[in-house]
């Protein structure tokens, strides 16, 4: 490759905000016409991503696609790349962006910020995936808070405000004490670079408890993490319907990509240290916000809080760093943003039609909406973990590592898994089951071809990554296998420092 | 022995420059038949350029007077930031000035001399001619702070800030005196080479704390920020403008140049003033600004939480510290002069507004001047990728460097409240709904808000040259 793949499909989108940017014209012209170039830009950065997968070498482990640029003088480099672990989230990004703007055509408010700040958002969001250099990775990382923030407070619902608020200074501050680490880590090491950074045995023990802390500072908020994931539900319900996709489906990502990328190789020994910790907040969170989610009482607050327990399985596969485990993790990120984001997506769809969230509100929608109800159904069955639905593979795999090293923690959030069915199924029933009793249910039209294409491909590969998940298990194996090997030197230490005591 | 040797005036030429072209204005204006305003308002941004420009041809390290003035790169640098921040001022004034019926051509004429006074302070390299450059420029600004002399506000403002003035100047004479008897010379070197012999004293450390008193009262850092607030809300807008850009680059210079010159030797004894200054400021201006309804006051209490990062980086006391400083000021002027020229623009119907509630739903009316203010709004909360962040970024390298981690931990989590107000703004302008329209900007006002609003947007993209224009200022010191 000797042009610059992943600066274009990063970049590419900045020039599709400008493009809506400088355009002028009357309201309505104008707002036709950002949709529109908002849709093709995102089409083709799609379509242009998808040369990332055709360049890419499976069996080599290392970071591929490698661009390297002076920056900030001897602070930090521009440089991208991608392995097995971003490469898929990359394309998880790029899949979902014109899915979400499809999702966005009958936003009426200021259209053309609208697609803006999304198109802003896509920029950095791949960025953050692609970045090999610390400051760069922090600044990309960062930077997403402002186009989520004026997402939330000018589209979204009645609390609007304080909703953008809360999620802006959580996370916010979440990421400030990574800054500080960030800062160690270039003084003790003399370099921002990734590549640089994750070669084994640069940082000593001592220092990686401090700087494990700081980087878990920022990642557990962003992920989130029982306690810190309060901000989760606040957001999701606040935010307009292509937003809480967005957050769902790639927003808590960079939190487990943070954790693979820079925790587990860079920190092996603190994190092999902290591994019951995470455990516990994990099992916490599995069953605790299970429990939740059964009470709630608006869809968006319960699809969020499931989320929350999802991503429990993604934090206690990573930290039980075996290597079914982090596949897992992997595999149930890739998952949870194609089912999150479709049920977002089916919230939506009855949102726009009753502009309310309440469950009670609904009932036996299944007699006017029989293309609605089915397609709620299958993700459903995804977001319970049904084999043959790719959200049983991801948790299947995360419970098989973890049941390597700690039977008990695997039965605990196995039982997490049989709360997601109560509260998934339950949900089910009561918005589409039942008769039809409420009279302004009675003329609710089916899906329309547009929610149709929008929801189509995150459903079809849904059912196809559960029945093959080969295609993501292959593009991670190598990469997997190259930070497990970290992680063994850590434990071989360990080991001979527990022996020697013995 | 002629008094002037030439190698003086020729390293003081832009000085010397600057005051005849001042004196020429002023006697321009006085026997001036017509308003001479515009005219003089002209001339001064003309004299500011000529002698950029002289400051720009200048090269190496030179000193002056028996070695009381000292030019070098570092100078040379806070000089041209100081004189643009100036020549802002004059620029952001002229209509205003003129509607308000403040019009008169001595303020040009003063602010000239204030930045006079700057570029000595700058160049200061001994204890009298530091006295001397702060005066020059502390009577012009008492001057222009009750430039509006029929407004009580306005007038109160020049009071307390000359009263407060009088005050921390008496202070840092009296520092100064004290640091002279103890070490028996007011000349930076021989002070530096005299602690480095002898060490520090209990009369020197007197002297410095009231040093650092006197400079602290210039920066505005608690506890010695108090005038602050008043006098921003007091003095006209583009007055505001002025003191929150030039003298901070200015007193910033004098205060790295006087910690890092003579009493570079015992760091250890003003580290710790520093720390706590500086974790004052940061601490008092993040949550003192969050109660404010009036958009000039919140800036002041901003500038005073920003005073405290740029007295963050020198805390640490080394090079990469005063690098750092060197950037923070950069980029705090240039944002800082961006954010007043949105404040001036908040008019309707002729009348200035001053209320952050007055900004409500501005992404509807004004959608360009929206855009900028809140990417301003973001620089100064240090929210990457505008340039505020890196300002933060090079401030913190130092400190964590230097093993001060409580002052970085204080400052980040300072830096996350501080953050809770800039939004504030941003609420308002983009989620409140929309309040009457403010009438249409200035056409310099309008360049000047864009260019600072670009400059922050864009900064992650220019920062390689700026950074090593700072670093070798920084190297200078050392």
């Amino acid at each position: 490759m000797d042009w610059p793949l992943l600066s274009a499909v990063t970049f590419l989108p900045l020039v599709g905000a400008l493009a809506i940017l400088l355009a002028r014209g009357d309201d309505e012209g104008a707002a036709r016409y950002a949709r529109w170039a908002a849709l093709w830009t995102t089409l083709v950065v799609f379509l242009l991503s998808l040369l990332i997968p055709l360049n890419f070498n499976l069996a080599e482990p290392g970071f591929q696609l490698v661009e390297n640029r002076a920056w900030m003088g001897g602070l930090a480099t521009y440089r991208m790349g991608v392995d097995g672990i971003s490469m898929p989230l990359v394309m998880l990004t790029t899949f979902l962006m014109p899915i979400c703007i499809l999702a966005s055509w009958r936003v009426e408010k200021r259209v053309r910020e609208y697609m803006i700040a999304f198109l802003v958002l896509e920029t950095l969001m791949i960025g953050v995936f692609c970045a090999l250099d610390l400051v760069l990775f922090y600044v990309l990382f960062e930077a997403g808070l402002i186009p989520m923030f004026l997402i939330i407070g000018i589209w979204g619902g009645p609390r609007r405000v304080y909703a953008s608020f809360k999620f802006f200074l959580y996370t916010l501050l979440g990421s400030v004490l990574m800054l500080l680490a960030i800062i160690a880590m270039y003084w003790h090491a003399g370099t921002t670079d990734i590549v640089a950074l994750l070669k084994p045995g640069v940082f000593p023990a001592s220092m990686q408890t401090w700087l494990w802390l700081a980087f878990f500072a920022s990642f557990a908020v962003k992920m989130p993490m029982w306690p810190v994931h309060t901000w989760l539900p606040d957001a999701h319900v606040e935010a307009p319907t292509a937003g809480s996709v967005i957050l769902a489906a790639i927003l808590l990502k960079m939190g487990g990509y943070g954790f693979l990328r820079f925790s587990v190789p860079m920190f092996p020994d603190a994190s092999l240290y902290f591994q019951d910790f995470v455990y516990v907040l994990s099992v916490v969170a599995i069953i605790y916000t299970s429990l939740v989610a059964l009470m709630q009482e608006d869809m968006k607050k319960l699809i969020a809080y499931s989320s929350v327990a999802h991503m429990g399985f993604v934090t206690m596969g990573i930290f039980s760093l075996t290597r079914q485990g982090i596949d897992g993790a992997v595999f149930q990120m890739i998952s949870h943003g194609l089912i999150s984001g479709a049920l977002f997506l089916c919230v939506g769809v009855v949102y726009d039609r009753m502009h309310t969230r309440e469950i009670a509100a609904y009932g036996g929608l299944v007699n006017r909406m029989p293309l609605f109800a089915a397609v709620f159904m299958l993700l459903t069955m995804g977001n319970v973990g049904l084999p043959g639905t790719s959200g049983f593979v991801g948790e299947f795999l995360t419970l098989l590592g973890t049941f390597q090293n700690n039977t008990w923690v695997a039965f605990f959030a196995t039982t997490g898994v049989i709360l997601s069915a109560a509260y998934a199924l339950w949900l089910y029933r009561r918005v589409t089951y039942g008769a039809l009793e409420k009279p302004e249910l009675k003329w609710m039209p089916d899906m329309t071809p547009r929610e149709l294409v929008c929801l189509a491909p995150l459903v079809v590969f849904t059912i196809l990554f559960g029945v093959y998940p080969a295609p993501v298990l292959d593009t991670v194996s190598a990469s997997v296998e190259n930070l497990l090997k970290s992680v063994q030197v850590a434990q071989a230490s360990l080991d001979a420092v527990t022996l020697s005591m013995k | 022995m002629s008094l002037l040797q030439t190698a003086d005036a020729v390293a003081a030429l832009p000085e010397i420059l600057l005051a005849l072209l001042t004196m020429a204005l002023l006697m321009f204006g006085v026997f001036s038949r017509r308003d001479a305003y515009g005219a003089v308002s002209a001339g001064a941004v003309i004299a500011l350029v000529l002698v950029g420009l002289l400051v720009l041809l200048g090269d190496g390290t030179q000193t002056a007077f028996g070695g009381s003035f000292i030019v070098d790169p570092f100078a040379r640098l806070m000089k041209l930031l100081a004189m643009a921040g100036s020549a802002i001022a004059i620029i952001l004034s002229g209509r205003f000035l003129a509607q308000n019926g403040m019009a008169r051509f001595e303020y040009p004429v003063i602010i000239l001399l204030a930045t006079l006074g700057m570029m000595m302070m700058i160049s200061a390299n001994d204890l009298i001619s530091l006295y001397m450059g702060l005066e020059l420029q502390s009577l012009a600004l008492y001057v222009v702070a009750a430039i509006n002399r029929d407004d009580a506000k306005s007038s109160e403002a020049g009071l307390k800030y000359f009263v407060l003035g009088a005050l921390s100047s008496g202070m840092l004479l009296y520092g100064s005196s004290l640091i002279y008897g103890f070490t028996g010379s007011t000349q930076f070197p021989v002070i530096a080479s005299v602690l480095s012999a002898s060490g520090s004293s209990l009369g020197v450390i007197f002297g410095l704390v009231f040093i650092l008193a006197g400079l602290c009262f210039k920066v505005s850092a608690v506890p010695f920020h108090m005038w602050t607030p008043d006098v921003y809300e007091g003095a006209p807008t583009p007055v505001t403008a002025f003191f929150a850009a030039a003298p901070k680059i200015a007193a910033m210079a004098l205060f790295v140049r006087v910690a890092m010159g003579p009493f570079a030797e015992i760091v250890k004894d003003w580290q710790q003033i520093l720390v706590f200054v500086s974790i004052a400021s940061m601490v008092l201006g993040a949550f003192a600004a969050i109660g404010q309804s009036n958009i000039k006051r919140l800036l002041a209490y901003s500038s005073i939480s920003h005073m405290g990062y740029a007295l963050l980086g020198l805390a640490s006391g080394s090079e990469e510290g005063v690098r750092g400083v060197i950037i923070y000021m950069m980029i705090y002027l240039v944002t800082t002069v961006g954010v007043f020229a949105c404040v001036l623009a908040m008019r309707r119907g002729g009348r200035q507004v001053e209320a952050i509630s007055d900004l409500a739903g501005l992404s509807r009316t004004n959608k360009g001047m929206a855009f900028v203010f809140s990417m301003l709004m973001f620089s100064l909360a240090g929210i990457p990728p505008l340039a505020g962040f890196f300002g933060k970024l090079f401030v913190f390298l130092a400190a964590v460097k230097a093993g001060l981690w409580l002052l970085a931990i204080v400052g980040v989590i300072a830096s996350v409240i501080g953050a809770y107000y800039y939004l504030r703004i941003v609420k308002a302008i983009y989620f409140d709904e929309p309040a009457e329209a403010f009438d249409a900007m200035d056409g310099e006002v309008k360049t000047i808000a864009y260019a600072s609003g670009a400059f922050a947007l864009a900064f992650v993209l220019i920062a390689q040259p700026l950074l090593a224009l700072a670093a070798t200022a920084a190297q200078s010191l050392f």
